[in-house]
């Protein structure tokens, strides 16, 4: 219990994994969450990498969470000026009222 | 090694409750600051096992720049009805099962994978591994990142430029009634427009603009 090992980690990031799926599916309201959703979900996955990389040794994890970074800044940025733009042209970004591909 | 248990724990709890608190608070910017209360809790679990320059980056980057992104957008945005609500959707509330069932079936699934790993025993054998422990962890990251992963590192910077372009150009209006310059228009400019000789009459003064 007091030897924190790789597996506390790999919970860690299992369950921070688990909220933020949970948090995308029961989030009917707003379109901002879900986006924070996504960066819980990535960062669970940077858990889990630098936990590998550290208790096996291989710094090649900490280069792939860089990446992963990178990744999750852009795609922040960028999904962020889609709502913006989304929001400016419907005036709203409430979930249950973007349908307007259901035809 | 019991208070490097106390912290883990710590940490970790605090960073569970607030991923909690980002999906479940009411007002959006509670989620975003519960967002960045994760995102240092996560840093810091980071720097306790040894991953210094991962830690502090991610304090940079989450922390400065997306969780500040996010704080932006909300409060640019309609606040009053962007209310997250889990439960109050009358009409439709079949989702939240489906929802519980998904997460936890990802959630039992991956903890059966941990447990019943089995590693493989030479595996945690530190002496195969690649990191010198001379070095600061910053100084052996950039060794391999700069040498190794060195077409990936410039892969990734194209990819933060298409998404800088890609933003930009997204969010980029003209408006009507906005006074700007038109270089243009200024360098193009000959003396024969731009200057006019007028041979003024005695005591009849001169009119312009007829």
């Amino acid at each position: 219990m007091t030897e924190i090992g790789l597996g506390h980690y790999l919970t860690l990031g299992a369950i921070i994994f688990s909220i933020g799926i949970i948090g995308i599916f029961l989030n009917r309201k707003n379109i901002i969450v879900i986006l924070m959703s996504i960066e819980l979900i990535l960062l669970a996955v940077n858990i889990n990498l630098v936990a590998f990389s550290i208790f096996l040794g291989d710094l090649a994890g900490q280069v792939f969470t860089l990446f992963i970074l990178t990744v999750a800044a852009a795609e922040a940025a960028i999904g962020l000026a889609i709502i913006v733009v989304y929001y400016r042209n419907s005036g709203t970004i409430r979930v249950e009222e973007i349908d307007k591909l259901k035809g | 090694m019991i208070a490097h248990a106390i912290f883990f724990y710590l940490f970790s709890l605090i960073a569970i409750v607030s991923a909690v608190m980002v999906t479940a608070s009411k007002n959006t910017v509670h989620s975003v600051f519960f967002l960045i209360l994760d995102f240092i809790s996560i840093s810091c679990l980071f720097i306790m096992i040894g991953a210094e320059f991962l830690g502090m980056i991610m304090l940079i980057v989450y922390v400065g720049a997306v969780a500040v992104l996010f704080l932006f957008v909300v409060m640019m945005l309609n606040v009053a009805q962007q209310k997250n609500q889990w439960f109050a959707s009358e009409q439709s509330s079949g989702h939240i099962p489906v929802g519980l069932i998904i997460g936890t079936v990802i959630f039992f699934e991956l903890i059966i994978v941990i447990g019943g790993w089995k590693y493989k025993p030479d595996l945690f054998d530190l002496n195969n591994s690649m990191t010198d422990f001379n070095l600061s962890n910053t100084h052996s990251i950039g060794q391999i990142l700069y040498t190794d992963y060195i077409h990936v590192f410039q892969i990734s910077g194209m990819i933060l430029l298409v998404a800088m372009v890609g933003a930009i150009v997204l969010t980029y209006r003209k408006r009507e009634g906005v006074k700007t310059q038109s270089y243009l228009k200024q360098i193009s400019r000959e003396r024969s427009e731009g200057v006019q000789i007028v041979e003024v009459e005695t005591n009849k003064g001169v009119k312009i603009d007829d």
